[in-house]
């Protein structure tokens, strides 16, 4: 089971806003992590702890292929991304680099700013962590997406599959 | 039934009937990494282990180069030092090169019925000539770098068709612009987008070129248009290796189909903050500081052309910076061939050589707090060309220089009466 803070964010938070693009222009992990979300919420580096899960609407991560936009969030400390749906390359990007995007058709209307989510894959809920019984719905986590985020990314599987081979 | 142009490619690729929604593996014909999203891709490669293949590997620096300061030059050198190392023959430098999609398809590298990835969201524009390509991440691009494969998830097809004459000084951008301001920036999310009919046919490759360039703003995994003659000239003693087209079946089954009048369409607009806040240019009368004519999206020859056009025998308006950026060495070259880049320091217009620049906020035009940029690129985010409180108005080539004339976004057909 994972447990952390929630952050809740809008729709159509675009690339631009997780990661501008005047920032691609230093790979360094540290540097991208401090300017993480800055085109939405300027602190929010500042206030993100590790373990902390991003709560958002519809279409998240919409525009570039930057998998630096995955990279800063991770590094910032984010594990799990709860969305009402994800943009196509940016899902593939969070999968590849270790971070477990989940779709939630309620996740926003659940869940409070600030509150502890916590999401128990083996059981099937995602919940808030006060007494109140609040729960989110989600679809089922593809078996691809949960062996590459078990494995910590792509990279981690497919190197336990070259292992295996 | 039939299959769409997406499923017929994975059927032809894995030599069995495929249906929308399920994972496929395929092989790729090319897969391209540029500066920014390079570096990423080579550690994740490194770190499998793997002999590169070769000939499948395209590198094209072109966000921050030449490079910005020493970060981008750190970056961009990780890209040269790992083409040399593992002796990767498709590396382009700046001096014969430019924004990686319009490299791709000058150097022969797209073709119909091909399958290209590429770690670019823009990927998407080799559509324009018939070949399945998209976007897709660094870690991604590293994979493919050593297996030549990656996984695939079958998309469900839409179809859109525009009939009739398309207006003058409309371009490809605002067909696809009034796409997305229907559909919206999720409407076309995970599908493939085929786009035809009569006016489609009319367009020069450019054209179609901006419109497939920007499906993916409409969340598409592709775009395509079915290969002609225009395509098979443009590809005559220029394509590497041989190619087959494949066309959807006439009795495909889609998802939705859509049909405009093309004639009805006005040069268009869209406005601060996503590409679907679309109106037309008569109407918006916004004061500028920037026009920016170029990119993957707008940086061709016919744009440059239709640029010089307005621009012949007029200056920029005081107070308006115009910034013209070919996407390519062989654009630039064939401007100055045709005198358009005289036209455009006439006018009083800066002219850079080919890079991403300015378009993603990099360089090269940047904005300051409360500047306000017509231009011909693709994303008009908040932040996107530069501070957070400025804005990008995205339009069409022949919108954008009209708007350096006045001084305020300015239909073309008022300026050229």
């Amino acid at each position: 089971m994972i447990c952390g803070r929630g952050w809740m964010f809008g729709s159509d938070i675009d690339t631009d806003k997780i990661i501008p693009g005047r920032y691609l222009d230093n790979y360094s992990f540290e540097f991208l992590a401090f300017h993480a979300m800055e085109g939405e919420d300027h602190e929010f580096a500042s206030k993100v702890r590790e373990g902390d899960i991003i709560v958002a609407g519809k279409n998240f991560g919409i525009g570039s292929s930057r998998e630096q936009a995955a990279i800063a969030l991770k590094h910032a400390g984010i594990r799990v991304i709860i969305a009402e749906s994800f943009a196509r390359i940016f899902y593939r990007n969070a999968v590849n680099y270790g971070l477990l995007p989940i779709i939630s058709p309620n996740c926003t209307t659940v869940f409070k700013n600030g509150e502890e989510i916590c999401v128990d894959l083996d059981n099937g809920r995602i919940f808030s962590s006060d007494d109140s019984g609040r729960e989110a719905r989600f679809f089922e986590i593809p078996s691809i997406v949960r062996q590459i985020y078990d494995a910590g990314g792509l990279v981690g599987l497919l190197k336990l599959s070259d292992e295996n081979e | 039934m039939g299959s769409s142009f997406a499923e017929k490619i994975f059927r032809l690729r894995t030599g069995r009937s495929v249906e929308p929604g399920e994972i496929v593996e395929s092989e790729v014909d090319f897969v391209m990494a540029n500066d920014v999203t390079g570096p990423p891709a080579f550690e994740a490669f490194e770190k499998l282990g793997a002999e590169p293949m070769r000939d499948k590997i395209v590198l094209i620096p072109d966000h921050y180069v030449p490079n910005k300061d020493i970060p981008s030059a750190i970056q961009a050198k990780s890209m040269r030092d790992f083409a040399r190392k593992y002796e990767l023959p498709n590396y382009f430098e700046i001096g014969e090169g430019g924004v990686c999609h319009q490299l791709m398809m000058e150097r022969g590298f797209v073709a119909p019925g091909r399958l290209i990835v590429g770690a670019d969201s823009h990927t998407c524009t080799y559509g324009a000539l018939g070949a399945f390509s998209t976007g897709i991440g660094s870690t991604e691009a590293a994979t493919v770098f050593a297996r030549g494969k990656l996984w695939f998830k079958v998309p469900k097809s839409d179809k859109y068709l525009f009939h009739g004459k398309v207006g003058r000084h409309v371009f490809g951008k605002d067909l696809i612009l009034r796409i997305i301001g229907d559909i919206g920036v999720d409407g076309a999310l995970y599908k493939s987008m085929e786009v035809g009919g009569n006016a489609i046919e009319t367009l020069p490759l450019s054209d179609r070129m901006s419109i497939a360039n920007m499906s993916i703003e409409a969340g598409a995994k592709n775009l395509f248009i079915a290969p002609d003659k225009k395509v098979t000239d443009f590809l005559a003693g220029r394509v590497n290796g041989g190619y087959e087209p494949v066309l959807p079946d006439p009795d495909a089954d889609y998802d939705d189909i859509k049909e405009y009048d093309a004639s009805e369409i006005p040069p268009l607009v869209a406005e601060p903050y996503l590409p679907s806040n679309v109106k037309p240019a008569a109407e918006v009368g916004v004061t500028i500081d920037q026009a920016y004519l170029g990119s993957c999206t707008n940086g061709r020859i016919e744009d440059l052309r239709a640029a010089a056009e307005i621009l012949r025998g007029r200056k920029v308006a005081s107070g308006v910076r115009m910034i013209v950026v070919p996407a390519s060495k062989q654009v630039f070259e064939q401007a100055i061939k045709e005198n358009l880049i005289q036209i455009f320091l006439d006018a009083n217009a800066y002219v850079s050589g080919p890079t991403c620049g300015a378009c993603l906020g990099g360089y090269m035009g940047v904005l300051a707090p409360g500047e306000v940029a017509v231009s011909s690129t693709n994303r008009n985010f908040v932040g996107r060309m530069g501070h957070k409180d400025s804005k990008v108005y995205l339009a069409n080539p022949a919108v954008v220089a009209a708007s350096a004339v006045t001084g305020r976004i300015t239909d073309p057909n008022e300026v050229m009466i």
